[in-house]
């Protein structure tokens, strides 16, 4: 109970530490919240804004949390993002004559991609004992270098006034949209599936129960005889893939091409929502929903408000921080240490005195 | 001047009538009228009264779930009674947290120890000193203490690296540390050696000389009969009535435990089979500093027959397990298992080639402690057609589980217990029960009846005898010299990391297991049989 009541009580903080900054900045917290919260849902295109945005945040997290679960920490989703759409985007630029199997190649070589760069990660820590935290996040300053470098070089459109980018995809190597009016696609419904898919795989399959005993009790892991190794490919590859899918799915959406701009740092957010959502395939749905609607409102309140760009991050991080305090309060207690003696100076006799003949 | 040295102080002189002056310090230093605590599905104490009076060695007794360590929580501040009166020293007490417990003068040595894996011994015990003291300056005290009372203890070992019985000894340490005049002691002698348990013993009555109260917990009826002045037994939450241990017999104490007679494990004689398992000069150097290395370790285990390795903790025995169990790899060639060479298979491999393994800590290893029964049963039964196509069947996982639970009359909710939840003995049955009903051809248990009552290390003990007379190989590394005597056939002796040869249980004088321990069996002919 304890750990659905916290995400609440986390974001309910974050509500009322934005009503203190609001009031701060000069603005009137009611008229704030309204531009931050419910202006940008007010229509059906604002519905679809927060569903699109959701989307890559949901694939990423809903991968993460099956790699956190197994005590592997990836933590560079947002690298493995880039990857995918970077392979992803290749297939479209270089393969674009395939017709209707262009978009699922597009997106199989997201995964791939994104795959191919958390392997990177899973090999070193197999093989070299290296920590995944670090690896996974240098890789993912790597990736945008490596993102920078063909937008900017070998793949810039020739056409494109010198923009970095690439050629803008065909149509039929972007995702159908769902409805008319909004510009949520296909890639949600992929999300909400994998979803469903991930809870079978950690419930139900023997593959996702050894990973959750590896997660909670590595030596129980070990005495079963479930191999460390496999664990570690399987979390990296499972959470690699997802963030490659939400690159690609990312690119062939919304974006329609290559540029260094394609993630708000979605990766990262899902780091978030991964454990706002408590690492259960449904809190993700519900979190990525929410931090969805976080970006919508920084980007409105960037425009409406005139308040500066980082106001997203800055709810993100306070929404994080208090999800990280409620956890720790409710687990443990905050406790003034009496600065009493150590001896209890009542204590008839001391150990010393008695074996000193 | 020893403060044990004056006339007034002596145990006999209290008894006396005194002046009124004197009350305060004549009353009983704990005394719990009607403590009754209640869980949602059970009553884990009903209306218990108990009386200790300075310097009195009190045993306090009764089978797992029969709500000593409920009891001996709410004495430490752990928890809190429903109802019920606490006095200490004479007056009324409102115990709310172990701090209160300790600034009072209770110190406590708990069953399931309460260190920090990767601090030091000196800064555990800093910790738990309310963190005033640096551990350098602690060091010396822990030495001294730890000298006097023939308790050897590094300051500066890695708590990770010491054993179960080496663990014990820092909690113990730093209980004397506190300098308590009531001392709880939940099981303490059960990974001692026969030596260590007297010279413990000894400490134990020269803290009660010194008007140290002592509240001792133990399921072995020899041990409190020869240490405590007087018992309390429990059964089902409830005193079922107080003695005078030493007027009573193992079985009369027995029996008020356990509410009726106890059946002996019987052990026939049989002729054995095949070799089963087989170490060959097994030599595996220790990576960690403070192990212990295998030298060349050689035994054969037959089929039909238990095989026993008795010695003092941390001299091998947790290497040779993990070499055996594969969780370390040995030379391939060292280890066979039913005749196929295993040394560098992988746990699952040997499992697959009929090995089944108990291991010494039950919560984390032997059992996911925020798991259910039901899933536990799944960590090692995979092979028992718990999964089908990858897929996890909750069904036959449930009926698995359940079969083992009522099969071993393991004390739980259901089959959906978080394993955590369990007492020490019965998450053991569990796990006992999880391995046998796996039927292996080789069943290797670590520590098996470690903190667990009568009732429950009986059904463990006839499990494994049972598992012998239909034929398994059976090693039984412990502790515990009178099970190994009462289990084992043949019996080996573990001294750093060295294994003496096996003899027939009945051949072999508990003096020369002795000597053995101390690594002193070059003399006896090393022959494979």
């Amino acid at each position: 109970m304890m750990s659905i009541a916290s995400p609440l009580l986390a974001a309910a903080a974050m509500l009322l530490t934005g009503v203190i900054l609001f009031s701060a900045l000069g603005k009137s917290p009611a008229a704030a919240f309204h531009v931050f919260f419910v202006e940008p849902v007010a229509s059906l295109y604002g519905v679809g804004e927060l569903l699109l945005k959701a989307t890559p945040l949901m694939l990423c997290a809903l991968g993460l949390a099956v790699g956190f679960r197994a005590n592997v920490w990836n933590i560079g989703a947002e690298g493995q993002f880039i990857t995918g759409a970077l392979a992803g985007g290749a297939v479209a630029l270089f393969a674009g004559g395939l017709g209707i199997v262009t978009l699922p190649l597009m997106l199989l070589a997201g995964v791939v991609g994104g795959m191919t760069w958390a392997a990177i990660a899973a090999f070193l820590r197999t093989r070299f004992h290296t920590s995944e935290i670090l690896v996974t996040l240098m890789l993912v300053y790597i990736a945008q270098l490596l993102l920078s470098y063909f937008v900017h070089g070998p793949w810039r459109d020739p056409a494109g006034f010198n923009f970095p980018q690439s050629e803008a995809f065909e149509d039929h190597e972007l995702l159908p949209l769902l409805i008319d009016g909004a510009r949520v696609n296909v890639a949600l419904l992929l999300a909400l599936a994998l979803a469903a898919v991930s809870w079978f795989f950690v419930s139900r399959t023997f593959a996702g129960y050894r990973m959750r005993v590896a997660g909670q009790a590595p030596a129980a892991a070990a005495y079963a005889g479930y191999s460390d190794k496999i664990n570690v490919w399987l979390a990296l590859l499972i959470s690699g893939g997802m963030a490659g899918l939400a690159g690609i799915c990312e690119v062939a959406g919304p974006v329609g091409l290559l540029s260094p701009g394609i993630s708000p740092g979605y990766g990262f957010a899902a780091i978030i929502v991964a454990f706002v959502g408590r690492l259960h395939p449904a809190g993700v749905v519900l979190a990525s929903l929410l931090m969805s609607a976080l970006y919508l409102g920084g980007e409105a309140a960037q425009i409406e408000l005139q308040l500066p760009a980082p106001v997203t991050s800055l709810f993100q991080g306070v929404l994080l921080f208090y999800l990280l305090a409620a956890d720790l309060f409710i687990t443990f207690r905050l406790r003034r240490v009496a600065s009493a003696p150590v001896e209890p100076a009542t204590a008839p006799t001391t150990v010393q005195v008695s074996t000193s003949q | 001047m020893r403060r044990g040295e004056l006339p007034w102080l002596r145990a006999s002189t209290w008894e006396h009538p005194v002046t009124p002056a004197k009350v305060a310090s004549l009353a009983p230093r704990l005394a719990l009228h009607g403590i009754s605590k209640r869980y949602p599905t059970v009553v884990a104490n009903d209306r218990i009264d108990l009386t200790v009076a300075p310097g009195e060695i009190h045993a306090l007794l009764g089978e797992n779930g029969a709500g000593k360590s409920t009891l001996m929580k709410i004495v430490y501040g752990v928890t809190r009674p429903d109802a019920g009166r606490i006095e200490w020293e004479g007056r009324a007490v409102d115990i709310r947290s172990p701090a209160d417990a300790r600034r009072l003068g209770i110190g406590m040595v708990f069953q399931h120890f309460s260190l920090f894996e990767t601090l030091t011994v000196a800064e555990n015990i800093a910790l738990a000193l309310d963190g005033r003291t640096s551990p350098a300056a602690l060091a010396t005290r822990i030495r001294d203490v730890s000298e006097n009372y023939g308790l050897p203890v590094d300051p500066q070992r890695l708590v990770h690296s010491m054993s179960v019985g080496e663990r014990q000894r820092v909690e113990i340490v730093r209980c004397l540390l506190q300098s308590p005049r009531l001392l709880i002691m939940d099981e303490p002698t059960s990974v001692l050696t026969p030596q260590a348990v007297q010279t413990l013993f000894e400490t134990l009555r020269r803290l009660a000389a010194e008007r140290v109260s002592i509240l001792y917990i133990s399921h072995k009826l020899d041990e409190v009969r020869a240490l405590c002045d007087s018992a309390t037994v429990l059964r089902g939450g409830r005193v079922a009535g107080t003695a005078v241990p030493r007027e009573e017999t193992n079985e009369s104490l027995a029996r008020l435990m356990v509410g009726s007679e106890l059946r002996e494990c019987r052990r026939t004689p049989q002729p054995v089979g095949d070799v089963r398992l087989q170490l060959r000069d097994l030599t595996l150097r220790s990576v960690d500093p403070f192990g212990a290395s295998l030298n060349e370790i050689s035994l054969d285990v037959h089929a039909g027959e238990i095989v026993g390795i008795a010695g003092v903790s941390g001299n091998g025995q947790r290497e040779l397990l993990a070499a055996i169990s594969g969780e370390t790899r040995a030379p391939h060639a060292a280890i066979r298992i039913c005749g196929r060479h295993a040394g560098s298979l992988d746990p699952a491999q040997r499992r697959a080639l009929g090995m089944s393994f108990v291991p010494e800590e039950r919560l984390g290893r032997g059992a996911v402690p925020d798991m259910s029964l039901a899933d536990n049963a799944l960590l090692t039964a995979y092979h028992a057609g718990l999964v089908r196509h990858g897929l996890v069947q909750s069904e036959a996982i449930e009926t698995f589980a359940r079969d083992t639970i009522r099969q071993f009359a393991v004390k739980c909710g259901s089959e959906r217990s978080l394993a955590r939840t369990l007492s020490g003995g019965n998450l053991q049955k569990y796990i006992v029960g999880r391995e046998t009903r796996l039927d292996p051809k080789v069943m290797v248990v670590a520590q098996p009846t470690w903190g667990v009552d009568i009732g429950a290390a009986q059904l463990i003990r006839q499990a494994l005898i049972d598992l012998r007379n239909r034929g398994a190989a059976v090693l039984v590394v412990s502790e515990e010299l009178d099970e190994l005597y009462s289990i084992c056939d043949r019996l080996a002796v573990i001294s750093r990391g060295r294994l003496s040869p096996a003899r027939a249980t009945a051949e072999l004088p508990v003096s020369t297991v002795g000597v053995w321990m101390t690594g002193e069996f070059s003399s006896a002919s090393v022959t494979h049989e």
